[in-house]
């Protein structure tokens, strides 16, 4: 879809090792990683990660046997100032649009990027295009 | 107090024992086979007449017996005596299907009253005694069958049943209760309750006896239940199909004594083929003396050892060591019968849920836990939580409905459960038995 991320997500049992597996099969695909996420249910986790290159992130692990998805998700540029998320999330809510998850990162040129998992995309690339907040795409992730 | 209920009959000579085994095993497969469609049909099947068995070693050449053929049996088809000669019936939960229907005559029920009145002698039990059954009554034969033996013996009977815990302490303390019918892991609740009351079954009750038993337990936990209550914990066993609860330990607690002038064992491997003596087998039983539903080299489905040699105790009959496992590799879990086959049916009825999956039996504290692994493949794997966590729930409601137990359930990675192994593999009982 125009104008979103492709996020990589994997299911992976909480034990010891196994965040250890997951990045070996990335750094020996030469996988960078832009953005990393751990959900932890008890026994299992959710892992979700922005990488530079998603389709061969998603062949890598798939093939060591993952259970692994793409997910559309939004990157949203935030002012790096006080209100900028309240602004974001405030006008996502008031327009019916729910948020599933997020997690933010700092690029190395300074950008603060919010990852945004929503229920509707379009209701949502609407809604931040109103409020003037720019998005950022899968090729822009690959060349950060 | 007694040392034996019937001297005569519990030390017979071994050898005489055989005989009494070889007379009554023939006259059994003369009347079935002039008694029971069944039994005839199956005789003639196996091409065996009733005068072929001249000696105990012929009884090989009788087909075996199934539990599937009370069912499909049900309710009395296989019965052998007329049914207006039945004084009770009790029968199976059904929780692995059809349920199964047994029935008893008068003298069936003499008999099992006689079994237990001669065990529960056996450990030390007798008038005077007051036997507390907490074992469940009604169709399931623990309760009603404990009682009897315990009346026969002299002892006063409290038959309070299975649960409502803090009546069954308070009881025990007013009514000086001695001895006690349950389930070991129900009996270890009970001693928590009470702690809980301020009440210690060891200090502040007069038990000095638990007959435990209808679920697997293992000598670490008789000790504990030695040691926690100052009581002697015995060992009993028997199944619906021959009765009820039948035979239990003696004070030596070396085995389970099986009244072998009314019971006759085989302790059969994977063929169907004889074990030697001492080796570990599933438990096949005769009974020769039961009028209502005779049943003729029944497959139990426990394995066990026999043990022929007398007793220190001075009894002549075999003894059966602590039940090993099953052969139909069903699990006990909380006193319910759990056949991974019907784990498996539920999850393959799940269209998220792959081909691989893991049944643990576990014991958290006191209590047996059932776990079911099963793997998240690409098809249920869903990157937000909380899906997962709605398949978990999911997964669990529809083994619920089936199994009637309440199942803990491990979402594990794809490729990680063992593969191509055997059914073996597919359950693992970690508890210790």
């Amino acid at each position: 879809m125009k104008g979103t991320i492709k996020q990589i997500s994997l299911f992976a049992e909480n034990k010891p090792g196994r965040l250890a597996k997951i990045a070996e099969v990335l750094s020996k695909a030469k996988i960078n990683i832009r953005a990393f996420n751990i959900a932890e249910a008890g026994d299992f986790g959710v892992i979700r990660m922005v990488v530079d290159d998603a389709d061969k992130a998603f062949r890598a692990l798939q093939s060591e046997g993952f259970a692994v998805s793409e997910t559309e998700v939004i990157g949203v540029q935030m002012k790096d100032i006080p209100g900028s998320l309240y602004e974001i999330a405030k006008s996502l809510g008031e327009n019916n649009v729910n948020i599933d998850y997020a997690y933010a990162f700092i690029t190395k040129t300074e950008m603060a990027l919010l990852i945004l998992r929503v229920d509707d995309i379009p209701g949502a690339q609407k809604v931040l295009n109103n409020i003037k907040v720019r998005l950022v795409d899968s090729s822009e992730i690959s060349s950060l | 107090m007694l040392d034996y209920w019937n001297a005569a009959a519990e030390r017979t000579p071994f050898e005489e024992l055989r005989e009494i085994q070889l007379r009554k095993l023939r006259q059994l497969v003369d009347n079935v086979y002039r008694n029971s469609l069944f039994y005839r049909t199956r005789f003639d099947e196996a091409g065996v007449k009733p005068e072929d068995i001249k000696s105990l070693d012929d009884i090989t050449r009788l087909p075996f017996t199934f539990k599937k053929d009370l069912r499909d049996n049900y309710p009395t088809k296989m019965f052998c005596a007329p049914l207006n000669q039945v004084v009770r019936y009790h029968a199976s939960s059904g929780t692995t299907g059809k349920p199964t229907v047994v029935g008893y005559t008068r003298g069936d029920i003499d008999c099992w009253t006689t079994s237990l009145a001669r065990s529960l002698t056996a450990c030390g039990l007798g008038r005077g005694d007051v036997m507390q059954v907490s074992y469940g009554y009604g169709l399931f034969t623990g309760g009603l069958g404990m009682h009897y033996g315990a009346e026969e013996i002299g002892a006063s009977v409290l038959p309070i049943g299975v649960g409502n815990t803090e009546r069954q302490i308070e009881l025990m303390m007013d009514l000086n209760t001695t001895a006690i019918a349950c389930t070991p892991s129900y009996l270890l609740h009970m001693n928590e309750v009470a702690n809980s009351m301020g009440i210690s079954i060891k200090d502040d009750t007069s038990l000095r006896v638990g007959i435990l038993g209808a679920e697997p337990w293992s000598l670490e936990t008789r000790k504990r239940i030695e040691d926690l209550m100052d009581i002697k914990a015995y060992d009993i066993y028997g199944t619906s199909e021959l009765s009820g609860p039948l035979f239990t330990e003696c004070k030596c607690q070396d085995g389970i004594h099986i009244w072998a002038d009314h019971f006759l064992l085989e302790i059969i491997d994977k063929n169907g083929d004889p074990v030697p003596e001492g080796h570990k087998g599933e438990l096949v039983v005769t009974t020769l003396s039961k009028e209502a539903l005779p049943l003729i080299r029944y497959r139990v489905g426990d394995i066990t050892v026999i043990n022929n040699e007398e007793c220190e105790c001075g009894r002549t009959h075999p003894r059966i060591m602590r039940i090993m496992g099953r052969a139909d590799d069903m699990l006990i879990i909380r006193g319910i019968n759990v056949f991974p086959s019907q784990v498996e049916s539920v999850l393959m009825n799940i269209p998220e849920v792959g081909e691989h999956y893991q049944i643990i039996a576990d014991r958290n504290g006191e209590l047996d836990e059932m776990t079911v692994r099963v793997e998240v493949t690409r098809a249920a794997f869903s990157d937000k939580l909380a899906d997962l966590m709605k398949l978990e729930k999911k997964i669990k409601e529809a083994l619920q409905k089936v199994l009637n137990i309440s199942t803990k359930i491990e979402l594990v990675e794809t490729g990680t459960l063992p593969r191509s192994m055997g059914k073996a593999q597919k359950v693992i009982d970690k508890r210790k038995i």
